[in-house]
């Protein structure tokens, strides 16, 4: 019975997940061919070991090596990294003051603050992108209205720059920037800055040494749980973005549905998965820190 | 000491506004007569008759549910067996590989998990539709299942499932009538969310869709790329409209379980 419960998950996540990312290597390492599917070689295994050899035989590192030869991919690589700090230290600044804000709310209405959160979180990814298309486009309601108030005289182009891509990393990925934050805030003690101020703190000093120190943890992991699946974002770069936006997911997109090469759009996903490794383990170390911290 | 400052109350208003405003703006103009999605040219319904009557669009919707409600479901069991292995199952040979697999998608990029299950699918010859996105949407979500429904376990008091052994329960019985019950909110959200996953889930459904089986993400995605339309602006508004229906409807439904959870257990104390 307890053989069965683990080998059933076990065997689903083996077969759909793991297997899956030893094809995907194996292809990063075969080459690009006109054929159905368009690489070579296939494993023949109606050949028996020799089969498997001359298969092996065939497998080499050249997809990597164009990746390096090729400066869009480093360009992408670099330009990715860099769309997702910014648009990470972004989402701090605008996601801090909304957590701190409900952390000092009336208890009563912080339950409702917290529906408010996660409300768009539960509203379709897409849609939220899809909004900001007409806010942001020439004739879009922003134009619209920095014309009306005098501050433009003519419109700015904001869609299809890397603008457009900040505003909707910010905008998508701001509630994984709250609700850390609050659940630190949340559980910080008040004594603590009432001690600061009795002994000469001003607020705002007693803010940057007890509030801010305290609310690490929950900031570090926001600022992880924000710049993971950026690093990796598609949709926000491929609809508000313009063609001169690169980020690596819309890279690995186009070599795979407009180029059709398959092996390297399979070597761009391994080195974005290495290059995700990092953040993923010190994103971990975080939790496990913060857990010991609690018991 | 809580201070609710003018500070305070700007950033929320500000934030609010921000988080809100965009989609207020999307559901109003979703009742603009004229095409231009930019200009107001009076009240009108017409962009939702319209929908419901572009067949592409309906067909989208239902495969999208079709695909919801049974990927869901499969990741609810799967999600939940796993929280019980990652629970209750101690030690087991490749334990580490277990529950790494288990957070691995969580933070995997969906072109990746894609990419990674279109290969898989082509190398054994799975012709690609409605079962292979259902395979790969019940993957990456059971692992969400899991997620949130082994931290409700972790709070379990294992007392009680001995009580039932203890009054003659077989295992299956003291699942059923004891460990269920108790873990049954966290599986609830647990499907909730694979299932609302699901529905928005565009990158990894691309790679694994075929051409008869395209999803309402995929149809909304190649539709947006030529431009906003207001076709599009009503189907948000509806999706919207639902979404907002049953999170409230979920938040107060729990809100009052808890309450009558609180009632019953100071009944039983006193």
């Amino acid at each position: 019975m307890r053989r069965l419960l683990i080998s059933i998950p076990y065997l689903w996540l083996l077969i759909l997940f793991l297997v899956p990312f030893g094809i995907v290597l194996k292809i990063a390492l075969s080459d690009v061919a006109l054929s159905i599917p368009p690489y070579t070689p296939q494993l023949d295994l109606s050949d028996g070991w020799t089969g498997f050899r001359a298969f092996w035989a065939e497998l080499d590192l050249e997809n990597f090596w164009f990746l390096t030869e090729d400066d869009l991919y480093w360009k992408a690589y670099l330009s990715s990294l860099k769309i997702a700090l910014i648009a990470t230290f972004l989402t701090l600044l605008v996601g801090f003051p909304i957590a701190y804000g409900m952390a000092n709310a009336p208890n009563h209405w912080r339950p409702t603050l917290m529906l408010l959160i996660i409300l768009p979180f539960w509203t379709s990814f897409l849609i939220r992108v899809y909004a900001w298309i007409g806010i942001l486009s020439n004739e879009g309601f922003l134009n619209q209205f920095l014309i009306w108030t005098g501050i433009l005289a003519e419109p700015a182009k904001i869609l299809n720059t890397d603008i457009a891509v900040y505003i909707g990393i910010v905008y998508t990925y701001l509630p994984f920037m709250v609700l850390p934050i609050y659940a630190t805030l949340e559980k910080l003690d008040g004594t603590l800055l009432e001690a600061a101020e009795d002994l000469g703190c001003t607020r705002i000093q007693a803010f940057w040494s007890v509030t801010a120190p305290l609310s690490k943890p929950g900031i570090i992991a926001g600022c992880f749980l924000v710049f993971i699946p950026a690093l990796g974002e598609f949709v926000i770069p491929s609809l508000l973005g313009g063609s001169d936006t690169l980020m690596i997911g819309k890279v690995l997109w186009e070599e795979f549905f407009s180029n059709r090469d398959w092996p390297v759009a399979s070597a761009v996903a391994v080195i974005l998965l290495l290059i995700l490794v990092v953040p993923i383990i010190l994103f971990q170390r975080n939790e496990q820190k913060q857990r010991e911290a609690e018991q | 000491m809580r201070r609710m400052t003018s500070f305070n109350v700007v950033s929320l208003t500000v934030g609010f506004a921000f988080l809100y405003i965009p989609m207020l703006i999307l559901v109003i103009y979703s009742f603009n007569a004229s095409k231009l999605v930019t200009v107001w040219g009076g009240f009108s319904t017409k962009w939702y008759g319209e929908l419901m009557q572009n067949e592409a669009f309906l067909d989208a919707a239902w495969v999208t549910i079709k695909v919801g409600l049974i990927s869901s479901t499969i990741a609810t069991i799967l999600g939940t067996m796993a929280a019980f292995v990652l629970v209750r199952s101690g030690r087991f040979f490749g334990r580490t590989l277990f529950s790494g697999m288990i957070y691995a998608p969580l933070v995997m990029p969906e072109v990746i998990t894609g990419l990674s299950l279109l290969l898989l699918f082509i190398s054994i010859g799975l012709p690609r539709g409605v079962t292979t996105i259902v395979l790969a949407h019940a993957t990456f979500s059971m692992c969400y299942v899991s997620v949130v429904v082994s931290s409700r376990m972790a709070s379990f008091d294992r007392s009680l499932e001995e009580a039932a052994y203890d009054l003659g329960c077989t295992g299956w019985d003291a699942f059923k009538s004891v460990t269920l019950p108790i873990i049954a909110p966290a599986v609830i959200s647990g499907w909730l969310l694979a299932f609302t996953l699901s529905l928005d889930d565009l990158v990894i459904a691309s790679f694994t869709a075929g051409p008869a089986s395209t999803t309402l993400p995929i149809k909304i995605f190649s539709s947006v790329r030529l431009g906003v339309s207001p076709e599009i602006n009503a189907l948000s508004t509806i999706i919207i409209a639902i979404v907002t229906f049953g999170v409230i409807t979920a938040s107060i439904t729990s809100k009052r379980a808890i309450v009558k959870q609180q009632r019953e257990e100071q009944m039983a104390d006193a």
